[in-house]
């Protein structure tokens, strides 16, 4: 019975007839948002790009937007490579779509998917990707992968993205979708903490330990490492910088003898700091930019503890967002903006541990995500279904991944530990 | 002006230092924080009422200077979450105010610190309130506030990494190193 609301929803979603338009979306909600009927989807094993497969076959799981099907024997009746495809044989695996991926002509690869029910090709994409799918040829994979949910369901794909976060050694690293390519950014013998990225993944942000006790905010240039302070952070004490949906602004929180301000830069012209929130002895902090650019959500202990506050860019019209029980609710710290605006992610503390928490904005209604162990410092997706977060229920600080759709969760293995993580938007082409 | 009292009181001060020293249980500064071990001073080489020499001079003038280091390093606690200073280290902080205005040219630089169990950015912002609540009781003391710099570290440099309520405790701290003017110092009247 679910199996086959699954391969008529995988039919409808394939079907680019103007009259199955309407329709579309509403199956496309049924799939979405209830687990149990994502469609099941199988990689066809693809000769010659064995590394890509398996790529895209985890990128396309890590979605969570289909039950990806494993081939876990060469059954007899398995078509040979290139040869017909056997849908009867993929339908009794429980699939509703397959997915062929085969050389590009051009030198890329073209990714075939095919409703089984139909027993035809329904949509195709060719993209430059890298055929060997190894080192920095794997985010152009990624980009194939992200494509093919986007065809699929019409929603962005999260894997070509990756995520910076503040190892055990001070220094902030870097970390694809997929828990591949670690490695250092920022400089060796240099503390660091808050990382934060440039909406277009060019640059990005963080707070640093200088030696003589001032804490500079710096922008680093993806790449080629180059390094810039903002303005007049160098010889102050400033944490928490966080960009603006445009990429031109970036606030951040500084410290002085009259308390904890919000400050905004133009980090496009390094110019143009302004105090943003007044009130002597109040702390703001952490702040975080709605995606239409117009808003920004901070912690405040305005109240006494830590609570999530928010207001206009210029420090206008300021408000409490999340309600909260004076004296009863445990302090909130870390909030996230949504990227479709809907959502505000934070971490809230439950009986002396924090917890993973979301907060819908239409409904008012705060949601606990987490119960084991300490949850923190979340961050979302570019699909605005996704967060990455800190964990230590397996032990030492790690980053986690839950699906806020289907509360499906995987852990990404790091060395070391792992804090403050930061998720970046999709990755343009290089 | 004050640099001549003679090394009979600048004598008796260093082992009225270091004895109040050891007698008030000193806070432990642990191994990482500055290398420099704390034992309290040696004695000074006898000295003789009404018989200083220029030798002793010199070496009372190190031992002084060491004995008044250590206490104006001398560590701070706090309660969780709070950067109230506490009654019993309220004496800790008077004699580094007595020992800041004896010594006008001497510098400090204050960093507070917070244990792992708050949010890590908070602990930042916690850390700068323990930094400010200690400088500020310096300052009311008459400590100009333009010679006290402050950071914070929050949770990043514990003295003690495990998780439980001793290290805590240990962690929730002001540390305070001199960053000028400490090289030759002279005990408060």
């Amino acid at each position: 019975m679910g199996r086959m609301i699954a391969r008529a929803a995988g039919c409808l979603l394939l079907g680019f007839l103007p009259a199955m338009l309407s329709a579309q979306d509403t199956v496309r909600v049924g799939i979405t948002y209830r687990p149990g009927v994502r469609p099941g989807l199988v990689v066809l094993p693809a000769p010659g790009l064995d590394s890509v497969r398996a790529i895209v076959a985890r990128d396309l799981d890590y979605s969570d937007r289909f039950e990806v099907i494993a081939l876990t024997q060469t059954a007899p009746t398995e078509p040979s490579p290139r040869g017909p495809i056997n849908f009867a044989f993929y339908r009794t695996l429980g699939a509703a779509l397959a997915l062929e991926l085969v050389p590009a002509a051009n030198g890329g690869i073209t990714a075939r998917l095919y409703d089984l029910a139909a027993e035809r090709a329904q949509a195709e994409t060719t993209m430059p990707a890298d055929r060997s799918g190894a080192g920095e040829g794997r985010m152009t994979v990624h980009r194939l992968s992200d494509e093919i949910v986007r065809l699929l369901t019409g929603q962005p794909g999260i894997a070509a993205t990756r995520m910076l976060f503040l190892n055990d050694d001070r220094r902030i690293w870097r970390i694809d979708s997929d828990g591949a390519g670690a490695a250092p950014v920022s400089p060796s013998g240099v503390s660091t903490a808050s990382p934060a990225w440039s909406p277009d993944g060019t640059r990005f942000a963080y707070m640093q330990f200088a030696a003589d006790g001032t804490k500079p905010i710096v922008l680093q240039v993806v790449g080629t490492g180059t390094r810039t302070v903002v303005p007049t952070t160098a010889g102050s004490q400033n944490i928490t910088p966080a960009f603006s949906p445009d990429g031109a602004g970036l606030m951040f929180a500084r410290m002085s003898d009259q308390g904890v301000s919000l400050y905004g830069a133009n980090v496009r012209d390094l110019c143009c700091v302004e105090r943003l929130t007044g009130g002597r002895f109040a702390e703001n902090f952490s702040p975080a930019y709605s995606p239409d650019g117009r808003r920004v959500v901070f912690v405040s202990t305005r109240s006494g503890g830590q609570q999530i506050y928010a207001m206009a860019t210029d420090g206008t019209d300021q408000e409490l967002l999340v309600p909260f029980d004076f004296g009863e609710t445990g302090n909130s710290n870390a909030p996230d903006w949504s990227p479709d605006g809907a959502t505000i992610a934070f971490h809230r503390e439950v009986a002396g541990s924090p917890q993973i928490y979301t907060f819908d904005l239409a409904a008012r209604r705060p949601k606990q995500w987490t119960s084991s162990g300490r949850n923190e410092d979340p961050s979302w997706a570019p699909d605005g279904r996704h967060l990455v977060f800190v964990s230590n229920r397996t032990g030492r600080r790690q980053l986690f991944v839950v699906d806020t759709e289907t509360a499906r969760t995987r852990q990404i293995m790091t060395s070391g530990s792992a804090r403050l993580p930061a998720w970046s938007r999709s990755l343009g082409r290089p | 002006m004050r640099r001549r009292h003679g090394v009979v009181p600048l004598a008796l001060l260093a082992l009225c230092a270091a004895a109040a020293c050891s007698h008030k249980k000193p806070e432990v500064v642990p191994p990482t924080d500055t290398g420099t071990p704390t034992p309290a001073p040696p004695p000074p080489p006898a000295a003789v009422p009404g018989n200083p020499g220029p030798t002793d001079m010199g070496g009372d003038a190190a031992a002084t200077t060491r004995a008044l280091a250590t206490e104006v390093g001398n560590v701070i606690h706090f309660d969780l979450d709070q950067d109230v200073i506490k009654p019993d280290d309220r004496p800790v902080l008077d004699r580094k105010a007595d020992i800041l205005r004896a010594n006008p040219a001497l510098r400090i630089r204050i960093s507070g610190h917070a244990d792992e169990r708050g949010s890590d950015e908070y602990n930042l912002v916690l850390g700068n309130k323990r930094s400010l609540a200690a400088k500020q009781y310096l300052v009311s003391k008459g400590v100009d506030a333009s010679r006290i710099d402050v950071t914070s570290f929050g949770e990043e440099r514990p003295v003690d990494p495990a998780s439980n309520e001793a290290a805590w405790a240990k962690n929730r701290r002001d540390e305070f190193e001199i960053i000028g003017g400490g090289d030759k110092l002279v005990a408060p009247r």
